[in-house]
């Protein structure tokens, strides 16, 4: 009796073992290609280029050349890389205070029901399927000093451009920079405020207009609450993608005139494969990945968490209840 | 819990490991599989070139074909766009590995190639090639490292002032000299001025077209011996390298160039400086002996515009070089260091006469076997030969000259200078920094 039961014991022992293996052979099959590929593009590259910060070479032949940290200590003195953190954080602040607001006033604009909704909301968000490069190109001819469209249609209200065009003057060039930024990203903004919209409850919009609340009372007190998180999301996206900055730049300006439009990615692209300083290209890289990390890291600490702390799940749902 | 995940992990990166080194492994494993014999492989080699299109594409097709009817060898040709192929090039040599770069291929000399020859993947041609090269000798210069020649040039340009005829007509420039003072050339920027007209286009968006005007600077201040002599000392102390940039500052101060130039790009389009000369928006720009075919690509019928006419660089009253020195530069053909010695053959059969003829009678560069200079075609390009073979010495490009590190740090400083954002000491103190940095 006893050994027949222990016997049954094992099996079923054995069956648990065998099936806990098989449950983890299941995972390992599923996870091994997506952990393959971005040990391949991700955690490579990044080892690669920590490796490559501490060398000298020009991109032949084998790493001999150790110079510890002296191409930090290059990029961290070079006045183009310190301005480029400078454009980069003023496209990040740029971008946000542009974008939040008009993003905001447009997705509300179309959040009501209007004739032409669908086709409004298409145009906005066509710019950001454009492909980053071709949006450039067309935004470069237009933007041609003398012979550009935009240069006509000013010259032909009696308006004067300047002399060296909107991207040749350094003055100019960041904020038109920008501009083309805000017409490209905007529709983003727009969509993903648009969706957050959907997911605040009618019933308080009804509630408020019980109470009397004005259009501009209930967007302040209950839609631009409500709509914080997806707010804090996208901030997050853009943050990110102004740190990273490159294409757009690249095709208005190439970081000119005068350095005045250069970011980080431009500056260790003509580093790296312009100028074949491989080892101040990989320490500016890693620069510009220690400053986005940070960025990121803050940033989920101290305004995304928000979103996701238990505490304040509670709260907002107390909150909506006592409203109700 | 944890540990069922942990051992989970444990074979997911075991996989993982074992996927990355089987890749490693097939990537490494002889994708010839034993089949072909070392006689055939010795025979056979790969040509990398930038005549992707057209006439000259055939006519290398041929010549390759040529060289297998006559030595049985197989050549492996990519004709490539001339950036694609930089690019591909480049990545070649960063990879190493002898299977990826090509065993005959376009070399620009100077510290570009200093820097292929120190890493050891160029051969040195100076005995297998010497007869090519007592041929073509006055060229050899730049694309020598310690005595040792390591390319064959078959094409050497200068850069000079390309010009609209007609455009100058109507500014009442009825004579234009083919070797203008510096006097002379500011009285056909005045002229085109008063005219109406945009005297000069730039292409100071991709720096270097900003930068062949310092270039020119330091061949009409310094001597030739002097520019050498600093680039092998690092030291750019010598007063004409300051001039240089002071004569860019006194063209600048007269704005003779077209709106927008800090940005406008080299040849890209109608709207870039070759784009404003091919469509008959300026009256001049500096460039190259590429411009003719450049501008045919930029005109609506696609031919060389009949309007084109080309003068030296001017020269300035007292200057300390040579005034029948020029700047440009060209292509050689380099062997790899892994390639076969049929590949060192076919590089000397580019040079013979025969080929450099052809090569000549298609308008595909500047010849350098004095054979060939005679088939030039195009009466525009060959205007460019008495004054290259005019005794003087053509200095490289600058930038290919120092190779690309010091090189970028000068054209960025240089575009600097373009904006009114930095002076002539700048510029020689950029250069200083970066060549130290390089020791």
């Amino acid at each position: 009796m006893t050994s027949t039961a222990q016997g049954g014991r094992d099996k079923v022992s054995r069956g648990k073992v065998s099936s806990a293996w098989r449950k983890r052979l299941e995972i390992a099959f599923f996870v091994t290609p997506a952990l393959a590929l971005f040990a391949l593009f991700v955690i490579w590259p990044i080892i690669t280029a920590v490796q490559l910060s501490v060398f000298r070479w020009k991109g032949f032949g084998p790493l001999t050349d150790f110079v510890g940290l002296r191409n930090y200590l290059t990029v961290l003195n070079d006045d183009v890389f310190v301005d480029a953190v400078i454009h980069n954080l003023i496209i990040v602040g740029g971008s946000i205070v542009v974008q939040l607001p008009l993003g905001l006033a447009i997705a509300l604009l179309l959040n009501r029901k209007m004739w032409g909704q669908g086709l409004l909301r298409t145009i906005i968000f066509v710019p950001y399927v454009l492909a980053e490069v071709i949006a450039g190109v067309v935004w470069f001819q237009l933007l041609q000093p003398q012979y550009g469209v935009i240069d006509n249609l000013l010259g032909s209200v009696g308006l004067e451009a300047p002399e060296q065009g909107w991207l040749g003057d350094p003055e100019l060039a960041l904020w038109t920079v920008l501009v083309v930024l805000t017409w490209k990203y905007l529709g983003l903004a727009v969509i993903l405020f648009l969706a957050g919209l959907q997911s605040v409850p009618e019933e308080l919009y009804e509630a408020a207009q019980l109470d009397g609340a004005t259009w501009w009372q209930v967007q302040r007190t209950i839609t631009v609450p409500l709509l914080g998180p997806t707010m804090r999301t996208w901030a997050f996206l853009s943050m990110i993608g102004s740190l990273q900055l490159f294409d757009m730049v690249w095709i208005l300006t190439g970081g000119g005139p005068a350095n005045s439009t250069t970011t980080m990615a431009t500056y260790l692209i003509n580093q790296g494969t312009q100028s074949q300083n491989f080892g101040i290209a990989g320490a500016a890289s890693v620069i510009l990945f220690v400053i986005a990390l940070v960025m990121a890291v803050l940033y989920q600490q101290l305004v995304l968490s928000r979103d996701t702390r238990p505490d304040v799940v509670t709260r907002k749902k107390k909150t909506r209840e006592v409203i109700r | 819990m944890m540990r069922k995940m942990r051992g989970t992990a444990l074979v997911a990166l075991g996989s993982t490991v074992a996927l990355l080194v089987s890749g490693c492994i097939g990537a490494s494993s002889d994708p010839d599989g034993g089949d072909s014999s070392e006689n055939a492989e010795a025979q056979e080699f790969t040509w990398w070139h930038n005549s992707n299109g057209g006439d000259g594409e055939e006519y290398y097709a041929q010549v390759a074909a040529d060289f297998e009817a006559e030595t049985g060898a197989t050549v492996n040709i990519e004709a490539m766009e001339h950036q694609d192929m930089l690019t591909k090039l480049q990545a070649a040599f960063q990879s190493g590995d002898d299977e990826q770069i090509p065993d005959v291929y376009m070399s620009r000399g100077g510290g570009e190639l200093g820097a292929e020859v120190e890493a050891g993947l160029v051969r040195d041609l100076t005995e297998d090639s010497a007869d090519t090269i007592s041929t073509i000798s006055n060229f050899t210069d730049q694309y020598t490292v310690d005595d040792k020649v390591y390319a064959l040039p078959y094409s050497i340009g200068l850069v000079g002032f390309w010009y609209n005829k007609e455009i100058f007509e109507k500014a009442g420039i009825t004579e234009v000299s083919p070797s203008p003072t510096i006097e002379e050339f500011d009285g056909y920027v005045e002229k085109l001025k008063d005219s109406g007209a945009t005297p000069l286009s730039v292409g100071a968006g991709d720096k270097w077209p900003a930068a062949h005007y310092w270039y020119y600077g330091v061949v009409r201040e310094c001597p030739y011996e002097t520019v050498e002599a600093a680039i092998d000392s690092a030291d750019y102390s010598d007063p004409c390298f300051l001039e240089a940039g002071e004569h860019v500052e006194d063209i600048l101060a007269q704005e003779p160039f077209n709106r927008g130039f800090l940005t406008t790009p080299a040849q890209t389009g109608p709207t870039s400086a070759s784009g404003l000369l091919a469509t008959g928006k300026v009256g001049m720009e500096l460039a190259g002996h590429w411009e003719p075919t450049t501008a045919s690509d930029l005109t609506a019928d696609g031919k060389v515009p009949d309007f084109l006419g080309w003068f030296a660089f001017p020269t300035f009253e007292g200057q300390g070089g040579d005034p029948v020195d020029q700047m440009g530069g060209g292509d050689a053909w380099s062997v790899s260091s892994a390639a076969p010695d049929v590949a060192v053959e076919f590089a000397n059969y580019l040079l013979t006469d025969e080929v450099q003829q052809g090569f000549a009678e298609r308008d595909m560069g500047l010849p350098t076997n004095p054979a060939a200079t005679g088939s030039l075609t195009n009466e525009t390009l060959a205007q460019l030969i008495p004054v290259r073979d005019g005794g003087g010495v053509t200095q490289l490009y600058l930038d290919t000259r120092l190779g690309q590190s010091v090189g970028g740090a000068m054209n960025d400083e240089i575009a600097l200078l373009f904006a009114g954002e930095a002076g002539p000491q700048d510029v020689v103190d950029a250069i200083q920094a970066a060549a130290e940095a390089e020791q």
